[in-house]
Parts: structure tokens; C-alpha cells; sequence
């Protein structure tokens, strides 16, 4: 227990924690520059993140998409896999998930797992491609995942027109009740927000993402390889079938996210003319949360309370809404630029040592 | 020798979190001498040399050139107060020609143009003076690595350097190139050059240097003439205590033999073949040395051996079993132990710790592994006692490797190829890089795997190294075996000359075209691309 607060709170914790303060301190003097309130913007967006039960489960609802594509980039990042196809496999997830829902008719305690599975099964394998086609062909997975997104944009919709059309709109029909993820219940404790089930299926895969990679043989190789490829092969592991693996639960994570978008948010599926952005949202979690569980969980309800409670920003403060992008931007590009913000660290730190 | 001092380091003093890499060091090179600087690896001395080159900036001391103070606030300073260092890798754009590599970022410009003309006039002018022969317009591709190190000479010289820093010069170069390399280096003295040399060899220290200086642990130890030392004493100044040269070993008592390589062929990357019907016997109890230039197949002979490349025809038997092509993993667990060139990109995890990276050869199976789950407890406790036995340094076993240092990195390597009790062990340059008390005991462990009649096959480009430790040497040339030689019945004159490619004597008589033998400036002409 100890350790793990330890880790916490961390030299590798201390980096993000300081990024964002710095993030939103810079947000504040753009606010100031633009004549705006910054005390009163960012006062109105948590008032509109957590003020109430209603606004509370929409910052849940928000937070949760970001978890699990938060996972998918941190998984394939440890394994030394820049996935920047979570979108993709976000998207086959959601379809596998309303074609199941739409298509098939059975009790719940059947069908929610079978559309899980089916779209966790949907998701890894437009993963697994991009791990085969970089094993087989050296084909680089950041360009793979790439053309995928798109090609899962459109394969998306073609299966939604031809096969779970709801006549005269632009979406499917509506998934059975049966492969619901929300419940009456959940709904009516937070005044009818759309709040999911899936918030727990995404921390009890934050939980398994830790046992995989820590507690498992399968993931020492995952980490060996992600640190070591060279190494990893010299020591007799299969660095190709790893990647081949990793990809698929990568995409995976990833899948699940999309099923329950569908299944606990909207119960169909949607024609998408763009990318709904959860997985490029995706690299931005795993980035703050360097890569760790407790970390993406972290990320995601950061990225996820700042762009739900922006809109608050609007109507409290009047600020755009727009601007919060400039925030998580700042606080993106301080995470990645560390090595800037352990220079300022230790400086600090240094100064209070010669000042005692 | 002219008189007055080129350089003068005043009070260095550099600090890293956690150490003191210099620690008030005084440093006097007088103008034209060969100045060596000896120290074990870590003792700092490229350290002191990346502050004189502007790399670094040191927290305390002044530094003088030419009896002037002077602020080293980067190379290009350097290089403008006439400060050259050769790196002990090279520096050089491949596919780029000599003269191309050598203007580099100092080109002569004629409008928006390359002045080549002018450039390369100078660039003879310079080769011309100092005995720097290489052909200009060659690219860095076709020419042996002794060409190259002159490129890299000349680099620092176009640029007007003064005073030339050599950073482990010799580490890549045969016999025969190192003697015509100290041929260069008294020349360039001779005209009037500075010569800073950082080694950790002794024997040409005591053949090129005028004056020493000794680190050890960030301190100068001490500075005295050459001359009037010995190598004993310089070792004994550079590591704290005496040091013995020889390897204690008994006669080798050759068993079976384990492994065997038949007319064994491979190609690199590119497809062209590197290994050309090689063939090769190892047996228990003793160690077989194989000896070779860079670049002769010696990475590629490694590498099918432990399965990471394909052999494109010919027979490898393992205890008279085939083994060919099969995968490393299933190699290792033919009892096959392996220490990588490389350990820190090769030999381990850097990022695992310490713990981890004893089990990467063996982390599947029980007892670290069951049931598909890791057992941690039982892999620290493994490595506790590795630790232990094997007096890795280091704080516990969760320290991720890349904090130790590289004589422990390898102690790990070392720990977890030996633990796994193999018949055949291959070293390759097992001890690159490593200090005098790692490197006596990376050398006592390879005696006592051969002697408890494991078979061992070391593959160094330290010449000194396969003489001493060897029961046969075999010497590698283009991708063949070119002899098999006995180390107490053969010295360095013969090895390079089989290295580099010339055929060897059957009784006597080869001496007149031995290479290297006076004329030093040609030898590699008829050596190295013969």
C-alpha cells in the first residue's frame, strides 16, 4: 500500500501533476489576454462537471470512452506499439456491438456479454491486423492504424446502411433493451443522465490491463519487447507473435469502448461522416497518464471533466468553449516536452535546497 | 618539442547527480607532446575531455589554451581555439565521399556552390603533409575502418585543429593499422601538432606517449614522463592495487567435441553472402578463440549460432545433434549460453531490473512461471542469491539494470548464462568497455566454464585478449576460417597477417611481404583491401 502511494505520488506522477497546473496557469493568462475571468471560468467549469447528480453522470459518461481508449494506447505503448488506430478499433467495437444488439434476441445476462465479446473480438482483430502486417511485412504500425481508421469510418457505415438501417435516419435501429449497459435505475439517481455501466467494465479492464502486464508471463514479454526488441529476441521470445498479441488486445480495449458507447450512451449506431475522437483523445490519456492504470484512469477523467465542464466555461464566464482545447493542448505539450518541465522541477528544487 | 603549454586544466571539478565524474583535476599538456590519459572506464577521463571540447561545462576550475584562459562554451568554440577530437566512433556520413565527409559543415563556397576544387586541394595539402593518405573521392562505405579513422583525422585538421584529442583510437584497428596509426600520430607531432591520447592500454601508452596523466575515481593520480615507468606501476596507478597481466590458467584438457560447423553459409541483410563455407569444432574444456577484422562474419557466425539468422546451407551439430535454423529459444534450451557485443542493447532490459533480467532466458518455465503467472517472489529470491555469488553491485534486485554500472551489467549477463549451466558458452567481446578488475573477472569465469569442461567460443576484437585466454585461435577472414592457430606457438605478426587477409607460411619465408613490417604508410594498401 505503501509502495503504491509511493508510486503515486512519485517522481513520475510529479511530472504530469505539474504539466497540467502549468496548462491550466497558461490557460488562465490566454483567458486574461482575451479579457476574460479565469477564476470564474474555471469555477463554472467544475460547477458544471460536478455540480450536480445530472452533471456528475454526464462527466462519467464523458470520462469512460476516454478510459478505455486510454488503455488501448497504453497497452500497445508498453509493448513498444504506437497505436493511433484506437479510433478504428473503437469503431468496429461500436458496430460489432449494434449489430449484435439489433440483430440478435435473447435474454440480457446473454446478450450484453455476447455483444462485449463480440466487440472486444472486433476490436483486436482490426488491431491484430496492424500487429500481423507489421510482423509479417515491417509494415509500420502508425501508418497501418492510420488507413485503418478510415477504412473502419466507412466500413461502419456501409454495415449500418445495409444491415441495421433504421429507415429515414441516418443511424441504426435501436439495439434489444436486453444489450442495454443502463439501467432505469442508474439513470433516475442521476436525473436522467446517460450514464452506463460501462464506467465499471472499463476500471475492471484498468484492472486487468495491471494483472496482464505485471502479473503474467504474457506480459513480461509484452514489457520486454515494449522496452527491448533486440533483447527481447535474444532472449528467445517471439517479438513478432508479440506484437501480433499486443495489437489485439491493444484493440481490444479499444473495442469494448466503442460496444459501450452504443449500448450505454445512444443504443444505436450512428452514420459518422467524421471520427468521433475518442481514440486520438486516446493518446493524449495515456501521455498524462504515462502509461500506467491508475495513470489513464487519471488522464481520462481529467481530459474528461475539462471537455464536459467547458460548456460551463461558456455560460458561467463566457468564455469560448473552444478554449478548453488550448488548455488539454498546453497540458498535452507539457507532458511530452518532460524533459522542460524536470528542468523546472529541479531548479525549484535545487533553489529551496540553497535556501535551507 | 617545441616549448610553452598547450593546454592547462585548472581545478576541474564536475559533478553528475549522485557523483563527482572530476573532481579537482589539474591537467598540463605541454605543446607537441603526446599526452595519454589513463583511466579505468568511468574514472572520468572522457569526461574531463567533453569539457575541453565544450560537450560539458565544468562547475569549478579555469581552462587554458596556449597560456591563454579561455571559456569552452561549445565545439564550435573548440574547434575555433584549434581543439580536434577524434571519436572513438566515428562520426561519418556513409554513402558520402572522403572529401564530402571531410568539409562536412566547413565547406569552401563559391555563390551558393561548393567550391570542390578548392576543398580538395586542401584536403591533399593536408594528407600530403602529415602522411594521411586515403583517397578522396571513395565513399566512407568502400574504405576499411583504419581509412576511415584517417578521415576522421583529417576532419579535425581541415578544421584547423592544433590540438587533436583521440578518444580509444585503437579499439577497432588490427595490429598492423594501430602501428601505422602511432606512425601518423608521431608524425603529426612532429609538425608541430598537440596529441591528447585517452586509453586504458598500456602497451601503447608505453610505446607513443610522452607523458601521463593517471585518473582514478574523478582524481588525478598522478603525471609522470613515459619513460620513466613501467606498465606494471601505470596499472597498479590506475586501478588502486596491483594487477596481474597473466590469466592463471592450466592446461586445457579438450574433451568431446560440442559443437561442430560443416561448410556452414549466410548472407547479411542485403543478400550478399558473408559466411562462405565456414567450418569450425568446438570441445569441451577448452576455449576457442576466433580472431578477425571487423566485419568478416564473425556477427553473422553469432548469430546463426544462436538462431537469430538463417544459414543458407551447411551443418551445425550441437553434441552431434542438428540445430540449424532452429529458433534461439529452443538453441538456449540446448544448454547454449550466450554474452552478447552488446549488453545494453542486446544482453539486456535496461528498463527491467535486475531481478527481471536473470530471468529472460528462463522466465517461462517453473519455477518462475506457473500456471501462465509470474512468481515474483521467487524470481527475487533467485536473484538474490545471483547477486550474491556473482557480487553484482547493486542496491537490491529491483534496481532496473541501466543504473549499474557496465562491469555489473555484465556480471548480470555473465550470472544468468553461467547459472544456466550450458555445455556451450559463446562470448562475444565480452569484456568491451569494461574496467581492469571486471574484465579479470569476466576472464576468471570463462576459465572456470572451460575448466569444469564446458565448451567455450569467444569471439574478441582484442587481440591481447584471445592470446591470452585461447587454446586455438581461429582467425576469420571474409567469412572462412583461415587458420587454426596455437596462441603459445604463434604472436600478433602472424594473427594479422592472416587477418587481413594474407595466406599463412607453411614453414617460414613470409617475411618479405609481411605488412607493417617498416614502411608503415603503405601496409594497409596491401593488407586491409588485399
Amino acid at each position: 500500500m505503501n509502495g503504491l502511494v509511493r508510486r503515486m505520488l512519485g517522481e513520475s506522477s510529479l511530472i504530469p501533476i505539474v504539466s497540467i497546473v502549468i496548462g491550466l496557469l497558461l490557460g488562465a493568462v490566454i483567458m486574461l489576454a482575451g479579457n476574460y475571468d479565469p477564476i470564474a471560468a474555471y469555477g463554472s467549469l467544475l460547477t458544471r462537471a460536478f455540480g450536480d447528480m445530472y452533471n456528475l453522470g454526464e462527466t462519467i459518461r464523458q470520462i469512460t470512452p476516454y478510459i478505455f481508449t486510454g488503455l488501448a494506447v497504453a497497452f500497445a505503448f508498453r509493448s513498444g506499439l504506437f497505436n493511433i488506430g484506437a479510433e478504428g478499433q473503437f469503431i468496429m467495437g461500436a458496430v460489432a456491438a449494434a449489430a449484435v444488439g439489433v440483430l440478435l434476441e435473447m435474454p440480457w445476462y446473454l446478450h450484453i456479454p455476447l455483444a462485449l465479446v463480440a466487440s472486444a473480438l472486433a476490436g483486436g482483430l482490426w488491431g491484430a491486423v496492424v500487429g500481423y502486417l507489421k510482423a509479417a511485412r515491417g509494415v509500420h504500425e502508425v501508418i497501418t492504424t492510420i488507413m485503418l481508421n478510415w477504412i473502419a469510418l466507412h466500413l461502419a457505415n456501409y454495415i449500418v446502411r445495409g444491415a441495421l438501417l433504421e429507415k429515414g435516419l441516418a443511424r441504426s435501429r435501436y439495439i434489444h433493451e436486453s444489450a442495454w449497459l443502463s439501467t432505469s435505475g442508474l439513470t433516475e439517481l442521476f436525473d436522467n443522465a446517460r450514464i452506463h455501466y460501462g464506467i465499471l467494465i472499463a476500471l475492471a479492464l484498468s484492472a486487468l490491463f495491471y494483472f496482464v502486464l505485471w502479473k503474467t508471463r504474457q506480459g513480461f514479454e509484452f514489457r520486454a519487447v515494449g522496452f527491448n526488441p533486440d533483447a527481447s529476441e535474444y532472449a528467445g521470445i517471439n517479438v513478432k507473435s508479440t506484437f501480433v498479441k499486443a495489437m489485439f488486445i491493444s484493440g481490444l480495449f479499444a473495442g469494448v469502448g466503442g460496444a459501450c458507447e452504443v449500448m450505454g450512451v445512444f443504443h444505436y449506431q450512428t452514420i459518422n461522416s467524421a471520427f468521433p475522437g475518442y481514440g486520438l483523445m486516446g493518446i493524449a490519456v495515456a501521455l498524462i497518464g504515462r502509461n500506467s492504470a491508475v495513470g489513464v484512469v487519471l488522464g481520462a477523467v481529467l481530459i474528461g471533466v475539462l471537455t464536459y465542464g467547458a460548456s460551463g466555461m461558456k455560460f458561467g464566464a463566457g468564455v469560448p468553449e473552444e478554449l478548453i482545447n488550448v488548455v488539454i493542448a498546453l497540458v498535452i505539450f507539457f507532458v511530452a516536452a518532460s524533459g522542460l518541465v524536470e528542468l523546472l522541477v529541479r531548479r525549484f528544487r535545487n533553489r529551496n535546497r540553497t535556501v535551507h | 618539442m617545441q616549448s610553452g603549454t598547450a593546454v592547462e586544466m585548472r581545478g576541474i571539478t564536475k559533478r553528475f547527480p549522485g557523483i563527482v565524474a572530476n573532481d579537482n583535476i589539474h591537467l598540463q599538456v605541454r605543446k607537441g607532446e603526446i599526452h595519454a590519459l589513463l583511466g579505468e572506464n568511468g574514472a572520468g577521463k572522457t569526461t574531463l575531455m567533453n569539457i575541453l571540447f565544450g560537450l560539458y561545462q565544468p562547475d569549478e576550475g579555469e581552462i587554458f589554451i596556449n597560456g591563454r584562459k579561455v571559456e569552452i562554451t561549445g565545439p564550435q568554440k573548440a574547434i575555433d581555439l584549434g581543439i580536434g577530437m577524434i571519436h572513438q566512433h566515428f562520426m561519418l556520413v556513409e554513402p558520402y565521399t572522403v572529401l564530402q565527409n571531410i568539409i562536412l559543415g566547413a565547406e569552401p563556397r563559391r555563390g551558393i556552390l561548393i567550391d570542390y576544387k578548392k576543398a580538395l586541394a586542401r584536403v591533399l595539402e593536408l594528407s600530403d603533409k602529415y602522411g594521411l593518405h586515403v583517397d578522396p573521392h571513395r565513399t566512407i562505405r568502400e574504405i576499411s575502418v583504419g581509412m576511415q579513422q584517417r578521415v576522421e583525422i583529417l576532419k579535425t585538421l581541415y578544421r584547423g585543429a592544433d590540438i587533436l584529442i583521440f578518444d580509444e583510437p585503437t579499439a577497432v584497428l588490427t595490429p598492423q593499422e594501430i602501428r601505422e596509426l602511432m606512425a601518423i600520430m608521431r608524425r603529426l607531432t612532429e609538425e608541430g601538432k598537440t596529441i591528447i591520447l585517452i586509453t586504458h592500454k598500456l602497451k601503447e601508452i608505453m610505446a607513443i606517449g610522452d607523458r601521463v596523466t593517471i585518473i582514478r575515481r574523478g582524481r588525478v593520480v598522478d603525471c609522470l614522463p613515459v619513460r620513466e615507468s613501467s606498465p606494471e606501476e601505470l596499472a597498479s596507478m590506475m586501478v588502486g592495487r596491483n594487477v596481474s597481466f597473466v590469466v592463471g590458467k592450466k592446461e586445457a584438457r579438450p574433451g568431446e567435441t560440442i559443437l561442430e560447423l560443416k561448410d556452414v553459409t549466410a548472407c547479411d541483410e542485403r543478400g550478399v553472402q558473408v559466411l562462405k563455407g565456414l567450418s569450425l569444432e568446438v570441445r569441451r574444456g577448452e576455449i576457442l578463440g576466433i580472431a578477425g577484422v571487423e566485419g568478416n562474419g564473425q556477427q553473422e557466425l553469432i548469430e546463426v549460432l544462436t538462431g537469430l539468422r538463417k544459414a543458407s546451407s551447411g551443418e551445425i551439430l550441437l553434441r552431434g545433434r542438428l540445430i540449424r535454423n532452429e529458433s534461439p529459444r529452443r538453441i538456449a534450451e540446448s544448454k547454449v549460453g550466450y554474452i552478447p557485443e552488446d549488453r545494453q542493447k542486446r544482453g539486456l532490459v535496461l528498463d527491467f531490473s535486475v531481478g527481471e533480467n536473470l530471468v529472460l532466458k528462463n522466465y517461462y518455465e517453473p519455477p518462475y512461471t506457473e500456471r501462465c503467472l509470474l512468481r515474483h517472489n521467487r524470481i527475487h529470491a533467485h536473484a538474490a542469491s545471483l547477486i550474491g555469488e556473482y557480487d553484482i553491485r547493486t542496491p537490491d534486485e529491483r534496481t532496473p539494470a541501466r543504473a549499474l554500472s557496465g562491469g555489473n551489467q555484465q556480471k548480470v549477463i555473465v550470472a544468468r548464462e553461467v547459472a544456466g549451466d550450458p555445455d556451450l558458452l559463446i562470448a562475444t567481446q565480452p569484456t568491451r568497455g569494461l574496467d581492469v578488475g571486471a574484465i579479470e573477472f569476466i576472464h576468471r569465469k570463462l576459465i572456470e566454464q572451460r575448466d569444469s569442461g564446458k565448451a567455450v567460443l569467444l569471439y574478441s576484437l582484442e587481440l591481447d585478449e584471445i592470446m591470452n585466454l585461447s587454446d586455438r585461435i581461429a582467425v576469420m577472414y571474409e567469412g572462412r576460417i583461415v587458420g587454426i592457430l596455437d596462441p603459445r606457438k604463434t604472436d600478433e605478426q602472424e594473427i594479422g597477417l592472416l587477418m587481413s587477409g594474407g595466406r599463412a607460411s607453411g614453414g617460414g619465408g613470409s617475411a618479405g611481404h609481411a605488412p607493417g613490417g617498416g614502411a608503415g604508410d603503405h601496409a594497409d594498401e596491401s593488407g586491409v583491401r588485399a
